[in-house]
């Protein structure tokens, strides 16, 4: 059922924002943060990796991966609570 | 596909047909090896194996042939999202990928991990900021966005212009790759590969446009990353690392750092530079330690992924699936398969690294006397073709670390021969470097013959040009920039991975923030994107011209790799600052965004336009 009253429209704009943000923020931490910090994490080991090495070769791809599939989910149960998913 | 049932269309029975593909890729390769232990010799393998499977792409080329615009454009929009993430991820991955990533890691170390983090996590950016919006879009490309959601042709040429300027970087490199495999497998000469690696590209694209590419490109994904996979568990396993080496591979990165002082790594110094070689001086898990190697770890990702959001014929294929759902799970999927190659090149780095300097095991060479690693078959056959050289600066009869030089490139291509597998895997490993070679690059020229035949072509110049009209200059414009393409990648003006990152560079700098803040900023007007889309590669290509051939000192650690942060930044600043001095955008353009955000109900654009 689609529905596109202006206040359903503006509830889901608002909602899938905020899903955004989240998600940006979550990205930028991975993308960056980490790698920022790689020699201080070299000093402990995950796996016998150094982490910092891990995080750059491993860690922040399943992160990526793991966290789209997540946001797939997360965004289609927006659309749908708000009445703007397409037909299935 | 008449040799066996199927019910219904093709698109209906894709699992089935991809099984089966898959299944008799297998057996072939079994044949090889089978061969291989009767006798035939390794360059017929080698031949066979190219050979076979660019008939199978071109046979796939010749069932997918159209006459339909949405069918050469968008594939008709029904590619389901599983498969529409295979055929990403051989668009996504390159020769580079395939063949010179494992080599940078073995090289540079640490550093060079910028490019795994980079080429994977742009996918975020596209998942969330782009794909859906630009499916609800109904475009057939990238510009068409542009020029349809600001209006005017100059932001529609503006687009079109970044477009060719980072796909033709992009597509050279390709070629150029394609035909160093195809030269050095059929043994003909490098000039001659190159023009055959285009004819091979051409057969999968030139009859069925996005259609055509689509379908070869699932099926060039299934054969890349057999090959890819198939050699580094054999290897691990022939060399006790274990049964899934990248996951265990965290000793061997150990003990890779305590040679690494004993060997002299780092320390040890060649004394006369070899011309396109190197040799090992890099530390394999080291970071810089210091603000500026982290900087210019993280601004290399910054400009990697948003370079990959910004690149059309990546966005492109989000145009093929038949729902917005559909395009954000398939951006998922392309990630995921996309990551099963990338984690595995930092494993395959290190255990070949291993390989070669751990006198412990029977395949090192560091260390041994001259004359016996020039005995190595590998050796004599890599250093034959100029892609491998062992010196002995000292004059000791001792291969030290800085007397072995190069090419980054053949880690990848040598690795079956250092741990002394059969050849049929050499020949796999050469068909899937060709196969990621081609598929970007099919991928690429569609994205500029697109581009050049729908909004500069029909949307400019002729609006009121008919189908096979349209259909017909979209095919010969293809094969026009191929042979363009060809042409450049023959002059071999650079490495193929510098060319690479100034294609995300060129497309970041002129394409990113016109893309996002379209969707994302109501306000965002044409005066604007036009700002913004010339102000960045304006600037950009200025940087990048004082970086890289005047001289210039780059500020703050950004060379010419990194000349798209320079650019967008620029881009951004433009883009808003116009956009906030002008007009807001009319009443209808407004709607138009708003209806871009929701999923449901019909696309702005018309299914054929």
């Amino acid at each position: 059922m689609t529905d596109h009253s202006s206040d359903n429209r503006l509830m889901h704009w608002s909602k899938t924002k905020n899903l955004m943000i989240v998600h940006m923020i979550i990205w930028f931490f991975f993308a960056y943060i980490v790698h920022w910090f790689a020699t201080d994490l070299n000093q402990f080991r995950f796996l016998d990796f150094p982490v910092g090495y891990y995080m750059a070769a491993q860690g922040s791809l399943f992160a990526f991966v793991i966290q789209l599939f997540i946001f797939v989910k997360q965004q289609d149960g927006i659309d749908r609570e708000c009445g703007v998913a397409e037909d299935d | 596909m008449s040799w066996f049932r199927l019910q219904g269309r093709f698109v209906d029975n894709l699992s089935k047909i991809y099984i089966l593909y898959t299944g008799g890729f297998l057996v072939f390769v079994a044949l090889m090896a089978a061969l291989e232990q009767a006798g035939l010799g390794a360059d017929t393998i080698g031949i066979l194996f190219v050979a076979f499977t660019i008939v199978i792409y071109a046979l796939i080329g010749w069932l997918s042939r159209t006459m339909q615009v949405d069918a050469y454009y968008v594939a008709g929009r029904e590619v389901p999202p599983v498969f529409n993430g295979m055929a990403t991820a051989a668009d996504w991955m390159s020769g580079a990928s395939f063949v010179a990533m494992a080599g940078g890691v073995y090289m540079a170390g640490h550093p060079y991990l910028a490019f795994v983090v980079g080429w994977t996590g742009g996918y975020v950016l596209v998942a969330v900021l782009m794909a859906p919006y630009l499916r609800k879009f109904g475009c057939y490309t990238v510009p068409d966005f542009i020029g349809t959601r600001y209006g005017g042709n100059t932001s529609r040429l503006l687009a079109v212009l970044v477009l060719v300027i980072a796909s033709f970087t992009y597509v050279t490199a390709q070629i150029d790759a394609t035909g160093t495999i195809a030269s050095r497998v059929l043994q003909i000469p490098y000039a001659v590969g190159v023009w055959f690696g285009l004819l091979g590209i051409l057969l999968c694209s030139m009859l069925g446009g996005m259609r055509a590419v689509t379908w070869t490109q699932v099926a060039q994904y299934i054969v890349l990353i057999i090959a890819y996979l198939v050699p580094v568990f054999w290897m691990s396993i022939k060399q006790d690392f274990g049964w899934f080496p990248q996951f265990v591979y965290g000793d061997a990165v150990a003990r890779i750092q305590e040679l690494e002082p004993l060997l002299g790594v780092g320390t040890l110094k060649p004394a006369q530079p070899v011309p396109g070689m190197s040799a090992l001086t890099t530390l394999h898990a080291t970071p810089g330690d210091s603000t500026m190697a982290a900087w210019k770890f993280v601004t290399l990702v910054a400009c990697m992924m948003l370079g990959t959001a910004s690149l059309p014929h990546i966005l492109m294929r989000y145009f093929t699936t038949p729902s917005v759902r559909a395009a954000r799970s398939s951006v998922a999927w392309s990630l995921f398969f996309i990551t099963l190659l990338y984690f595995t090149a930092p494993a395959l780095a290190t255990l070949t690294k291993l390989q070669v300097l751990d006198p412990n095991l029977a395949t090192s060479i560091i260390g041994k006397s001259i004359a016996d690693v020039n005995a190595l078959e590998w050796i004599q056959k890599w250093a034959a073709v100029g892609m491998l050289r062992v010196t002995d600066a000292n004059g000791d009869g001792i291969l030290q670390i800085n007397e072995f030089f190069m090419r980054a490139d053949i880690v990848v291509l040598a690795t079956p021969e250092i741990a002394g597998l059969p050849y049929v895997v050499s020949g796999l490993v050469a068909a899937g470097g060709m196969a990621a070679a081609m598929s970007t690059a099919d991928g690429l020229l569609l994205a500029i013959a697109n581009a050049l035949s729908h909004d500069l072509y029909y949307k400019i110049i002729d609006p009121k040009a008919e189908t096979r009209k349209r259909l017909l200059v979209a095919r010969i414009l293809l094969f026009g920039i191929g042979a363009a393409g060809a042409l450049v990648a023959s002059l071999q003006l650079t490495g193929i991975l510098g060319a690479v990152a100034w294609a995300f560079c060129f497309a970041m700098s002129g394409l990113f923030f016109p893309l996002v803040l379209g969707v994302w900023w109501k306000r965002a007007n044409r005066p604007g994107a036009i700002a913004g889309m010339a102000v960045g590669l304006g600037v950009g290509s200025w940087y990048l011209y004082m970086v890289k051939f005047a001289g210039m000192t780059p500020w703050i650690g950004l060379d010419d790799l990194r000349f798209g942060i320079v650019g967008a930044s620029a881009s951004l600043v433009a883009m808003v600052v116009v956009t906030l001095m002008t007009e807001a955008p009319d009443a209808e353009t407004q709607a138009m965004v708003d209806e871009v955000r929701i999923p449901s109900g019909q696309t702005i654009l018309g299914s054929t336009h």
